[in-house]
Order: C-alpha cells, then structure tokens, then sequence
C-alpha cells in the first residue's frame, strides 16, 4: 500500500501496533468512497441533521469601505462548527468498520461536541480527551459533552492543552485498537487521516464556490481562513486550489504559527511543520483561542506554503477580539475565536470581493472574551 | 534516561546481570509510552537533556558498563539532527544499536535498527521486520504503551509462535513486563526480556535499588 504523502510531509510516523488499523481505515475509505450508498448517506444527514448547506452571507457592516466580505456560515452548523461535517462522515466509516468505542481529541471543544453529538446519534460509546486548561476555559462545551453522553478525560500533563490531549486519544487507540476507531478532529495525524479530513471537509470548499458563481456570477478574490490543525481552511481552500486568479490565505494565531515560524519535525504521527526546538522538541503554542492552541498543522498546509499556492500570515490575541467585538456589533454574529482570526486579517486584505470561512460561532468563547 | 546519573545506573544495572542496556533519548510527545517513561522523559528534557548531550551521555555510560548500549527514541528527534547524523554519531560514542519507538519498519528502511513487532502485525509485516533488524527482534508484547500490567499479556505466546515460524533472529520481549514472576513467564517463551517502566522506578531509589532489582529478574531468569 502506498502511504500518502504532501511533498516531504504526511506519512506514518506511529509505533507498529497501529499500523495494521490505519491499513484497516485506508481500505475501508477507499470502500466507502467507491461505495454510492456512503456518500447518499453522507449527503441526507448533512442536509437533514446537520443542516446543509449553510448560508453565504454577505457582511455589510462589517466590511471597509470598498470591500465585500463574504462570509461562509459553517458557525449554523447543527453543533455550531464545521467539526461535524468532518465527524459525521468518520462516524458512518467507523459503523462501516465495525467500531462501537470512538475516542477523539478536543481542544476548544467543538470537535469533541461534535464527536459525542455523532456517537448519540448513533448510540456508541463516547471517550473524549481534553486538555485541564482547556476544560477550564471552554467549560460549557464540558458540559454539552457530558449531557450528550460522552466520557470526557482530563489530561493533566504538559501544556494541558489540544497538543497532549491528541497524545493521549492516540495512546487510547493504541491500547484498545481492536475494538476503537479513533476519531481525529483536523486533517493531522498518520495517513490517511489527513486526506479523510480534507475529502470531508471539502464540501465547504465545494458548496462556497458553487454559491459565490450563483450569487455573484464570480469568484471570489481571496478566500481567507483560520488555520489550527488546518480542517476547515483546507475545506474551504479544496474548492478554490485549481483557481488560479483566487487568493488563498491562512491565518495562523501569532502564538501558534505552525507554518510561518516552525520547522520539519515529527508530530502525532505526521512529519509537518511544527513549533519545534533545533533539536526536534516541540514547543508549547499559545493562543487565547483553544482551537488554535495546537503546535502543529496539517501536512497539506506544509506543502502549501511550500508551492506557494497559499500565504500563511499571522494575527495577534488582541487583533482576534477586536474583530469578534466588530463582527458582534455591525452583524449581530458572535463568531468563534478561531475564524475571527480570519475575520481580523479579512480586514486589512487587499482584494475586491473577500470570502471568510466562519468556521464555528462564538458561545463558548464568551468567558474568555469577557475574562480579557 | 539519559541524564548525568545514568552511568552510574547503567554500572548498577550491568552489576544485577543486565544483558543489554537501553538508554532513553527524551522526547517532548512519546506516543509510545506510558506514564512513567513519559514523566522521565519530561525531567530529563527540563533539565536540558538534548540530543548532544544524550549522546554524550552515551559515550560515559560506555565507560562504565561493556553489555551492549541501544539508545531507544522518536522519529523528531533524527528529524531535526539528521538521520545519518544521529545514527553515526550513536555509534561513534558506543551504542550498539538504535530503537525508534514511532519509525514503522518500511518508513526510512536504510535506518538500521531494531525492529518492532506487535501482536497486531500481519505476519508479512513480521517477515519483513525480521529481514531488516538490527541482531534481535522487539516484541511488543500488548497492544498499548509502554507501562506495568498486572499479567503478562496472553498476546505473547501467539505472536511468538508466528515470530518462530518466520525467523530464526533472537526475540526479546517488552511492554508491561515488571515483575520477576512476569519476567520469567515471558522467558518461557521469548528469548529475552525487556524491561522499562519498572526499572526506572527502581532507579528512583538509587543504584544499589535498581542492582537489586536487576538481580531479582536475573535470578527469575536463570
């Protein structure tokens, strides 16, 4: 089997034990792909349990004088983020493969939300690992996870944030393989998990560009999206990479630069661009927002940045607030932390018609913005 | 782990009738290990262990002890120093061998090390692993990480006996294996034992501790 790699990034860097199951997930995807029924399946509960498609909505108020800001509403997403496309989609693949135990990461939340959401829907056991520090400050996703059903694990080790608590779901997984699909919330990870998540998440990409021809009979001139681990961004981005004359830019948190300050190291199982020392030890990142908190990225990202196709730029804490607080009271939205990184550098972007992935709204943040 | 009391360890370890010596080159995110070695790991790194000085630290275990040293770590670490690099200068400063916990057999083949197999392996996978490493196979002897379990794990005998039947390379069996009663059984079936966790513990204690250890397990052994 040949091992999917994004340049010199991705591959399989996990102890032998779990080499078997990611054969086991690559095959049973490639079946699921070939397979109609998986996507028809896919497509009915995007549309009637997710809510898809979500709106293109176009931010008057918002925008500068002589911009147009568009915004893709993956925050009115059932869950309230584009974590549950990707959720979904892993969850019917895991039924497919004969998995009852799920385990994930979180670290702000939304993809264990989404995880646990998926796992009632379908009544499977639910273990969600999450960082103390981000427990703390994400506490009503806590709560919602545990009113739907799941077990959430404190990791109290380390940064205590999104990078350990994937460390631990994977130590999880690697105890329990036989019996547990490991449930990744980003386009990280040993192969194929990244390509699983970009191929979930492109529907973002697919229905955005899609809206943008119907409502504007055009396309736009930069897409612009916040970058963690990088699942929504490369979503998003997956509709407009063979369109040359669109600009593609990533937002990273100034904190947790994966992609404008880090260097080739290995990763939760990926080779990528990571926040690591000079001698491969990665470093902890710091973002008020616990989404993107995480020292890695995508290993599709790397290679983007690489060609160039897309321009990773960077915004502070402090430039995040102000365009939550803007896009609050101009639009009446509460974005997430995370996109409203996007948001800021949406704003000083020079380019006609901009599309902003909104990726999740902003409920769960109130406390840290209030607590600024 | 390396540090600046592992020579002295690895004399205690050598003297309680340890056969081979693995030393911990730390790693910030060890998927491969348990609580224990990944708390070791934590301190070696705060106290500034990195990759040069492991190495180093190599060269004055190698002082001490004459059993075989095998530096055991993660794939970031040759990453950032360089593949050939790392491996030249292991061996330069006396290592014997190389174990990298998260570099499946067929990821950097020309990297010659031991090699890892696990009860999940397809038997193909083990052929494979046993062609390329380095003098002695790893049995991992559970699916999990690295850290004691009460039992020893029934996934050994069968991995061993599908072990058997594709190579005549020793096995040496590791993970979750603490105790000298544990130690034995799994001499029963493999050819050697590794032990990690449990003698890490026993180092806490101090050399005499650890000797004592090593001894009891020996003694299990004979």
């Amino acid at each position: 089997m040949t091992i999917e790699t994004y340049g010199a990034y991705g591959g399989r860097y996990v102890p032998e034990t779990l080499i078997p199951a990611l054969d086991e997930l690559e095959r049973g995807w490639a079946e699921a792909r070939a397979d109609p029924s998986f996507g028809e399946e896919l497509d009915l509960l995007g549309h009637h349990y997710v809510g898809r498609p979500t709106p293109l909505y176009e931010s008057g108020r918002f925008a500068p004088q002589g911009r147009r800001i568009v915004l893709k509403r993956e925050d009115l997403n059932h869950t309230g983020a584009h974590k549950i496309n990707n959720a979904l989609g892993q969850i019917l693949l895991a039924l497919r493969l004969g998995k009852r135990r799920i385990v994930a990461e979180t670290g702000a939340g939304q993809h264990g939300v989404a995880t646990a959401t998926v796992c009632a829907r379908f009544g499977l056991e639910c273990v969600v690992y999450m960082g103390a520090e981000d427990m703390r400050r994400q506490h009503p996703n806590v709560e919602r996870m545990r009113l739907l059903g799941a077990e959430v694990e404190s990791v109290e080790f380390g940064t205590k944030t999104l990078k350990e608590a994937t460390s631990e779901a994977i130590r999880d997984w690697i105890a329990n393989v036989e019996t547990t699909y490991y449930l990744i919330g980003s386009c990280v990870g040993p192969a194929p998990y990244p390509s699983i998540v970009r191929e979930l998440q492109a529907v973002i990409g697919r229905e955005a560009r899609t809206q943008m021809l119907e409502t504007y009979d055009r396309l736009p001139d930069a897409v612009v999206a916040c970058v963690g681990g990088g699942s929504n961004a490369i979503g998003l981005f997956a509709g407009f990479l063979d369109d040359a004359d669109v600009r593609l830019i990533g937002v990273e948190a100034a904190g947790a630069a994966s992609l404008a300050s880090g260097r080739p190291a290995v990763l939760h199982g990926a080779r990528s661009s990571v926040l690591a020392d000079a001698d491969g030890q990665v470093l902890d990142a710091h973002s008020i927002s616990a989404g993107l908190d995480y020292p890695g990225v995508g290993p599709e990202h790397a290679a983007l940045r690489d060609t160039g196709r897309v321009s990773y730029v960077t915004a502070t804490d402090e430039e995040a607030l102000a365009a939550f607080h803007r896009l609050a009271e101009t639009e009446g939205i509460l974005p997430a932390l995370e996109p409203a990184h996007a948001l800021a550098r949406a704003l000083d972007i020079d380019a006609e018609l901009i599309l902003v992935g909104l990726s999740g709204r902003g409920d769960k943040d109130l406390a840290e913005v209030l607590g600024y | 782990m390396a540090g600046p009391e592992t020579p002295e360890l690895a004399r205690a370890a050598e003297s309680g009738g340890a056969d081979l010596i693995e030393i911990g080159f730390p790693f910030s995110d060890p998927l491969a290990d348990g609580p224990v070695i990944r708390r070791a790991a934590e301190r070696a790194l705060a106290a500034g262990m990195r990759t040069a000085d492991c190495i180093e630290n190599v060269r004055a275990i190698r002082r001490e002890v004459s059993v075989p040293l095998i530096p055991m770590t993660y794939a970031s670490l040759f990453e950032a120093y360089g593949w050939e690099r790392l491996a030249a200068d292991a061996r330069e400063a006396g290592a014997a061998s190389l174990i990298v916990a998260d570099l499946p057999v067929d990821v950097h083949p020309e990297l010659r090390r031991v090699q890892l197999v696990a009860p999940t392996s397809t038997d193909a996978r083990i052929a494979l692993a046993a062609e390329r490493t380095d003098g002695w196979l790893y049995l991992v002897t559970v699916a999990g990480t690295t850290g004691a379990r009460t039992e020893l794990s029934p996934a050994l005998a069968p991995l061993v006996e599908r072990t058997r039947a594709l190579t005549d390379a020793p096995l040496y069996a590791g993970f979750g294996i603490s105790t000298p009663e544990q130690a034995a059984d799994a001499a029963e079936l493999a050819d050697g034992v590794v032990v990690g966790s449990a003698a890490l513990l026993a180092a806490d204690d101090g050399p005499a501790a650890l000797e004592r250890f090593v001894a009891q397990l020996r003694a299990a052994l004979a």
